[in-house]
């Protein structure tokens, strides 16, 4: 049988990213044909501005070279125009003749710039801003003429006029609005704006049309007169007043259009053979003009043709950012306000700082930034998240306070930073190395960039660095999803959260029934899912759930460490940072019968023996099992360590035993996974010896009892504890934290630290839980002690016949 | 000449899991199982930073290597895109449920 046939008409981005998400989801399922009426393959036309500034040349932007089609035996029609569509006999026509024949036909035309339509709009020199041929006459023109006059002060016009002065051009940009980029920024913004622009030679005619487009002698255009008679030079005219969807062709084949191609929520039109993707369709009577959306559409489009049928586009929230080397812009949301919002204003004119926030109802709603817009990603996530700002409001105008984060020397502005500075200090990448792999192989997202640059792969902490350059270098095609709506990893659509709900609401035990409910992409997930489902079904069920050592990191199948070559390092526990002389004396035996070549005190106030051999691990174990001592889970998403300060056992200014009560707190903790580890302090007085301000769970003791602080970190992001409570018991103390930490366990995303989940949901949110709801506290403290009733020591059970053939290499005579 | 020596009954590699052969000669060999029973047999050495990828997480037929998350492919010893490098593989089958490796 022969396979349906899918046509596409439009060779661009919305277009081939709609076939490219097909491809990834169901390859094989359509013999796909392609008609671009550019004789180009599918570029990136973002990047069109960069090319026109001479920062970039057109190879660079091509998306999918012709071996693309090629490998995946698309037949690719280039320079050939549809000429009409005929539905009834399921076929298309080009204006050459060509035929093909569809079962499904998607329509991905674009749009057009809008010519306005004065005298001379079809003169010689008189061109929109669109496409490839439309940047080379530019180009062109730069190179024979002088005088240039880009009509429109919008996001292309400004970039074209740039462009044009860039290549020697004498520019102006004449437009109707009274600021520039009135649809992007408030009026106290776009004035900046204009102000930069103008100190780079840039002139502006704001409030005034254009009345005549004048013929010159050579029959080019020579000159464009404004209302009022004043007459300016032009070689050369950019129309850049806006675009209009094209749907000519699909309006004329019958198909409903309204402003657009009209579409469902699947991006379906009204004849249901026909979808349609990108900005010539008008979804709930929008047409977006921006990349972003588009591939948003494109996903759904490509699963309802896979015939899956799953995913709704519902409309997006665009960001916007200017690609004007050396200005710095982000506006995204509803950026003007109104009766009912708020604003939180800071306004620098002299250092050019200029930031508005828009609130309403606690939520960021919109916002404006310009000058300083490294947390721009971060505010947009707030917005799309809808995220209650209440509890951060105080601060929120400052930013994400990006100096916490260790690792890229403090940097936390991308567009201010040198190519040659280091962004991801793990990996040694610098910000050129970020910059060209995402103009190069055209990236859209951080998980690409992270997969090509290895950026922001390991520890994570220049993340939102690396999204800042992002932004800034494919602007508002930049858009990242609602936390709650990211998927898990590519072998899913499906979110943390919806998954966490499913294994809840279905009572799912097992990771393949996990996989098969929630309709996994891959046979068996991958390393970043696996570990995933394997902690939210054990600690959704757990005593139903049963544990998978195949989808558990080597550390937690080994229950030690592994290190750069390959040997393990060994952590027995020591409860609260407390020895013993006997067991000082076992490690030491332990460490030169296995010759251990290095023993190190940890800051987790215990001892590590590194460099250990995995198939001496489980004698080792036996060892140390039998002077008493367990495991201490240093390699785990797991409890850690309760660091103590000696307090008032022996301190002359303890006012608490502290030493006690992290043994306490340690012993009814111990082998509880986590989403990621966790680790704990005591201190006895407000002194604070144990560091409790940078743990997940911090006890200082006072001299009427206890303050709790919850979501410290001292690593990656040094981020302070915040105030919890305060108790008077040490009851109280295990049954506030247990609780506490119950909710990330049964909230957190895998590998989310207890600082990050408390970033997302916020304070508040954990004071209604934790504070306001006793009965709630309590059935968290008793679901975290349930679910640690049958907590066992790994070392002991990881030696029992079949687990500890793992250990064992298989020896094999081989003759030499 | 490759030469064909039993190493283990499959039930011993753990499905999605591996084991470690250690040949005489020296060299270790990681020897892989899939979810659908098949074996596969790599040289137990990352091309990127010589990571053990026996000790890495199998999916489909593929492993994560333990030490920074290159992926390889399993048949063919590849890393796989955009990272480049490979591996040595061997020769591997499975007689009467006794896993046979060609050193």
């Amino acid at each position: 049988m022969s396979k349906p046939r899918l046509v596409l008409i439009g060779n661009g981005m919305a277009g081939v990213r709609t076939v490219e998400e097909l491809l990834k989801i169901k390859p094989d399922h359509y013999d796909i044909t392609i008609f671009g009426a550019e004789p180009h393959p599918n570029y990136n036309r973002i990047l069109l501005s960069p090319v026109l500034a001479g920062e970039m040349t057109i190879q660079e932007i091509v998306l999918n070279e012709l071996d693309w089609y090629r490998e995946k035996g698309i037949k690719l029609h280039t320079g050939k125009q549809i000429a009409r569509i005929d539905r009834v006999n399921r076929k298309v026509v080009a204006d050459d003749g060509t035929e093909e024949y569809y079962d499904r036909l998607l329509i991905a035309t674009g749009s057009t710039p809008f010519m306005l339509p004065i005298p001379g709009n079809d003169l010689p020199g008189v061109i929109g801003y669109r496409d490839i041929k439309d940047t080379d006459e530019m180009i062109e023109a730069a190179r024979l003429h002088k005088h240039a006059v880009v009509i429109g002060g919008g996001l292309l016009g400004l970039e074209a006029a740039n462009g044009l002065k860039l290549r020697g051009m004498d520019v102006t940009v004449v437009h109707l609005g009274p600021w520039l980029l009135e649809r992007q920024l408030d009026e106290v913004a776009g004035r900046m704006l204009q102000k930069s622009l103008e100190d780079k030679g840039l002139k502006f005619l704001l409030e005034t049309q254009t009345e005549v487009l004048i013929q010159g002698e050579s029959g080019r255009v020579a000159a464009v007169r404004l209302k009022g008679g004043m007459q300016i030079p032009a070689d050369l005219v950019v129309m850049a007043a806006g675009i209009r969807p094209n749907y000519a062709l699909a309006e004329a084949s019958g198909i409903y259009c309204n402003r657009g191609i009209v579409v469902n929520d699947t991006m379906q039109t009204y004849d249901p053979k026909v979808y349609a993707v990108g900005e010539c369709v008008s979804h709930r009577g929008i047409a977006y003009g921006l990349v972003a959306p588009l591939f948003e559409q494109a996903k759904v489009a490509a699963n309802h043709l896979a015939g899956y049928g799953i995913g709704r586009y519902t409309g997006s929230v665009t960001s916007t950012k200017l690609k004007v080397t050396g200005i710095d812009l982000f506006s995204a949301g509803d950026y003007m306000g109104g009766k009912d919002t708020e604003e939180i204003v800071l306004n620098d004119p002299h250092g050019g700082v200029y930031k508005k926030l828009v609130i309403r109802d606690n939520k960021l709603v919109g916002g404006v930034m310009y000058g300083d817009t490294a947390d721009g990603p971060w505010y947009f996530q707030l917005l799309k998240d809808g995220r209650d700002i209440h509890d951060i409001r105080d601060s929120l105008i400052f930013g994400q306070s990006l100096v916490g984060d260790v690792g890229h020397a403090g940097n936390s502005k991308a567009a201010a930073m040198a190519d040659s500075a280091e962004v991801c200090g793990c990996n040694g990448v610098s910000k050129g190395a970020i910059v060209q792999a995402i103009k190069a192989r055209g990236l859209f997202t951080l998980d690409e960039v992270k997969k090509h640059t290895k950026a922001a792969s390991s520890c994570g902490s220049c993340a939102g660095l690396v999204e800042q350059i992002l932004a800034s270098t494919i602007g508002g095609a930049y858009t990242p999803a609602a936390s709650d709506k990211k998927p898990l990893c590519a072998c899913t659509d499906h979110s943390h959260d919806q998954v966490r709900k499913v294994i809840r609401e279905q009572r799912l035990t097992s990771i393949p029934q996990a996989m098969s409910f929630l309709e996994w992409k891959t046979p068996n997930g991958c390393d970043k899912c696996r570990p995933a489902l394997n902690y939210y079904l054990i600690s959704t069920w757990p005593h139903e759930a049963s544990d998978d050592p195949q989808s558990r990191f080597i550390n937690e199948r080994a229950h030690a460490n592994i290190q750069k070559d390959g040997t393990y390092s060994v952590v027995p526990r020591m409860w609260g940072g407390l020895t013993t002389p006997a067991e000082l004396r076992a490690i030491a035996d332990a460490a030169e019968k296995y010759k251990v070549p290095t023993v190190k005190v940890t800051g987790g106030q215990r001892i590590d023996l590194l460099g250990v051999r995995k198939e001496d691990l489980p004698a080792m174990w036996a060892d140390l099992n039998a002077a008493g001592m367990v495991s201490g889970h240093a390699y785990g998403k797991s409890i850690r360590t309760v660091k103590t300060c000696v307090g008032a056992e022996h301190c002359r200014f303890g006012t608490q035993k502290s030493m006690t009560m992290g043994v306490k707190l340690e012993k009814m903790l111990f082998d509880m996974y986590s989403p990621h580890k966790v680790k704990l302090a005591v201190s006895g007085c407000p002194r604070n010896c144990a560091e409790a301000g940078i743990k997940d769970v911090g006890v200082i003791g006072v001299d009427s009892g206890y303050e709790l602080y919850i979501g410290g970190n001292g690593g990656i992001k040094t981020e302070v504890a915040q105030f919890l409570c305060k108790v008077k018991t040490d009851e109280e103390v295990m049954e506030y934290s247990g609780a506490f930490l119950q909710l990330y366990r049964e909230e957190g995303w895998y590998l989310e630290r207890t600082c990050h989940y408390l970033e997302r949901v916020g304070l508040d949110y954990v004071k209604s839980k934790i504070l306001e709801d006793e009965e709630g506290r309590k059935a968290y403290y008793f679901r975290l002690l349930d679910s640690l009733k049958d907590a066992r020591d790994p070392w002991a059970t990881s030696r029992e016949p079949q687990a500890i053939k793992q250990f064992i290499p298989i020896a094999v005579a081989v003759d030499a | 000449m490759s030469n064909w020596k039993p190493v283990c009954p499959l039930e011993d590699i753990p499905q999605l899991g591996s084991r470690i052969v250690r040949p005489s000669t020296g060299g270790d060999i990681a020897i892989f199982r899939s979810a659908a029973d098949e074996v596969f047999a790599l040289h137990d050495k990352c091309p990127h930073k010589g990571g053990p990828l026996s000790q890495g997480i199998v999916h489909g037929k593929r492993v994560t290597c333990p030490l920074h998350g290159w992926n390889i492919g399993l048949d063919d010893g590849q890393a796989v895109a955009p990272d480049v490098g490979g591996c040595r593989k061997f020769a591997v089958r499975v007689d009467n449920g006794m896993v046979m490796l060609a050193v």
